[in-house]
């Protein structure tokens, strides 16, 4: 996992409602499309028009936003399919966090998974950065600061947001979750042996 | 101190803290598909794990194939991939695959239940967000990404924090013609799409408790359309009696134990929830969406709103592109829209009494002229016993294609797709803009409004078809 410290960098205002997953990456990019692939095909039903052009009211295929590390949305971002495809997509196009006043919790945690930070903070601040970049985009920079868990805006505004502690931990670090789970093969055994007895029809093999 | 029945179910697979807020919690059984399943097997061999407990993790292709009378993997050409990935990590680690053709195959959240794979009480996650339909039978049932399938299969565990508890409680009686589908979409309406998330939800009530155990798996389906991750109702003696006898479902002395246990899963009458909705079931009647959020539904019998209606400005803009989408005009009825095509199908609507539902209909009559209406069963054995009911023969003689068991027109990932700007009444769960194909336009709705639909060859009001 890619380790996130602080990314600096313009941010693209997308404060839709629930932008779902299949907005993110269409199904079809799922199927027979490396993970490698999947950037190339963000938000395709958006930045590209019906004979494959590029739309260019959407705000990804204007400058500065076109490579923005940031993506400022609206409320439960990410709803919908569970499919892990939409993050790496997001990853691929250059995406690093997502600042939205709600997430949907499958794709926060595959987010997590993925070292792609998603950011909480109230309706208000979100729009308010959001004018702010719209004000003066071309120099208008937003940061988000993992280490000191602020949100910095383009006008040196300051928000801070939350993040349980191990989770922060393994984003800075970069840790993979299955390693570290594995330290603790002695409690899961354990566990398991006395389920065997307590629900044992729950144990087929 | 009172519990809820998340309490309960959460500290029965809670094997210790695993730092920052977070649970290390035990999976009881891992359902595995043609798409996250296959990537998650793929990535475990790449890392190089073992996978301990590979008799608690089922596979079954269903995403990516073709539903076309006839088919095998290779007839959508583009999906035998991940087929062939399910099928080789499957046998390379010991799994039981229900392959295309043999029986139990279907909707991996269809067979799931109907084999007793799933049974109360038990922590079943999928790299599939509809895995909260399993909820209906008492489970505690959960989507994840790939990644954390992945995690699952190597430690039989997942690191994750307990939700916060909500119950929703269905009061009353639902009236006639309204069906476990209005219900959750009627819920998603007032709550909103977002109104869900961090909660893990229990549908309660004296209507959902006179709920067959099939409607309440649709029920809890659509929890995650209302932000939620996890739904689900206690489980009691009709789940019981629907989950006995199953394939892999626990059989004499060892089931005796099983439902004693079962018996325990439900929430203390003075239990206290984060969050607490009641809804009048009787104001529920047959619900259809207007837009491209399940949030965007109204009654049959009302108009479709108008953004200027809307409750701020966001989402003003989200109702005025959604309109534009659909190809609809605020302050008009919804009912007698003009649609184009039916699926009755998916993980939300496809089981037996679905079927019987949609049926009872379309007895005695036909599909309206230029509608393509399919149908297409949740599994294997839904095909084989509704063809025994002669089900198949009601649907095609009223001029329904009658399908093999996927997921087919739902997720569109399979070659299957309503053309662009073709408007459909499907059973299924999302609306999203593409979801049924690019540019089409869907109309979640329950079986018997499907099948109406088809018969008018417009939306209209099922209560209007009563016999």
């Amino acid at each position: 996992m890619t380790p996130f410290t602080t990314v600096t960098g313009p941010a693209a205002p997308l404060l839709r409602p629930n932008i779902d997953t299949d907005v993110i990456i269409r199904v079809e990019r799922l199927v027979g499309t490396t993970r490698a692939e999947m950037g190339a095909h963000a938000f395709e039903v958006w930045r590209r028009r019906a004979d494959g052009s590029e739309d260019p009211e959407f705000v990804l295929n204007r400058e500065p936003f076109r490579r923005a590390p940031i993506l400022l949305a609206g409320p439960n971002f990410g709803c919908g399919s569970s499919r892990e495809g939409a993050v790496w997509a997001l990853a691929g196009a250059g995406i690093r966090a997502v600042i939205a006043p709600s997430f949907s919790d499958i794709f926060a945690a595959n987010a997590l998974q993925n070292g792609l930070l998603p950011v909480v903070l109230p309706e208000a601040t979100v729009r308010r950065l959001a004018a702010a970049v719209e004000r003066a985009p071309s120099e208008a920079l937003v940061t988000v600061d993992l280490e000191r868990c602020v949100v910095v805006g383009p006008e040196g505004d300051v928000h801070r947001f939350e993040i349980d502690t191990a989770r922060r931990e393994a984003l800075l670090a970069g840790l993979d979750d299955i390693g570290l789970t594995l330290r603790e093969a002695g409690a899961i055994a354990a566990w398991q042996e006395r389920d065997r007895a307590a629900r044992p029809w729950v144990w087929l093999a | 101190m009172p519990a809820t029945l998340l309490d309960r179910l959460w500290a029965l697979h809670r094997i210790g803290p695993a730092g920052g807020g977070q649970d290390l919690i035990h999976i009881d059984r891992i359902l595995l598909h043609d798409l996250s399943g296959a990537r998650a097997l793929t990535e475990v061999a790449e890392k190089g794990y073992a996978i301990p407990n590979p008799g608690l993790a089922f596979a079954t292709p269903d995403h990516a194939v073709s539903s076309a009378p006839g088919r095998t993997a290779e007839t959508f050409a583009k999906g035998a991939g991940g087929v062939k990935a399910l099928r080789e990590g499957a046998a390379r680690h010991g799994i039981r695959l229900f392959d295309l053709g043999e029986d139990g195959q279907g909707i991996v959240h269809v067979m799931g239940p109907e084999l007793g794979i799933v049974l109360p009480g038990l922590c079943v996650i999928c790299g599939d967000s509809h895995t909260c339909t399993n909820g209906g039978l008492g489970a505690l049932a959960f989507g994840v990404g790939s990644s954390e399938l992945a995690h699952a299969l190597a430690t039989q565990t997942l690191r994750i924090a307990k939700p916060r508890s909500m119950r929703i409680r269905f009061e009353g009686a639902f009236p006639a013609g309204t069906t476990a589908k209005d219900a959750v979409l009627a819920a998603i309406g007032r709550l909103g799409a977002g109104a869900g998330a961090g909660y893990a939800v229990e549908w309660a009530g004296s209507a959902v408790r006179a709920l067959p155990v099939e409607a309440r798996l649709t029920l809890c389906n659509l929890t995650i359309e209302l932000g939620a991750r996890i739904g689900f109702v206690a489980p009691d003696e009709r789940v019981f009696e629907w989950v006995a006898g199953r394939d892999l479902a626990p059989k004499g002395e060892m089931w005796e134990r099983a439902v004693a246990h079962w018996r325990t899963l439900r929430s203390d009458d003075d239990a206290v929830f984060d969050a607490e909705q009641v809804i009048d079931a009787g104001t529920v009647a047959p619900q259809v969406t207007w837009g491209t959020s399940p949030e965007h539904v109204i009654p049959v019998d009302a108009t479709i709103p108008d953004p200027k209606d809307a409750p701020d400005a966001t989402r003003r803009r989200a109702w005025e592109e959604a309109l534009a989408y659909q190809g609809l005009e605020p302050g008009r009825p919804i009912a007698g829209t003009p649609i184009d095509w039916v699926f009755i199908g998916s993980c939300t609507n496809a089981r037996l009494s679905d079927l019987r539902e949609a049926a009872a209909l379309l007895r005695g009559r036909r599909v309206a002229a230029g509608v393509t209406a399919w149908v297409v069963p949740g599994s294997v054995r839904v095909k084989r016993e509704a063809e025994a009911e002669g089900l198949d023969r009601v649907f095609t003689e009223a001029g329904f294609a009658w399908r093999e068991p996927g997921c087919s027109l739902c997720v569109a990932a399979n070659g299957e797709a309503v053309p662009p700007g073709a408007r459909c009444v499907s059973t299924s769960n999302r609306n999203f803009v593409g979801r049924q194909g690019r540019g089409a336009r869907t109309h979640l709705a329950s079986p018997a409004m499907a099948a109406a639909a088809a018969v008018a060859g417009r939306i209209v009001d099922v209560r209007s078809f009563a016999p």
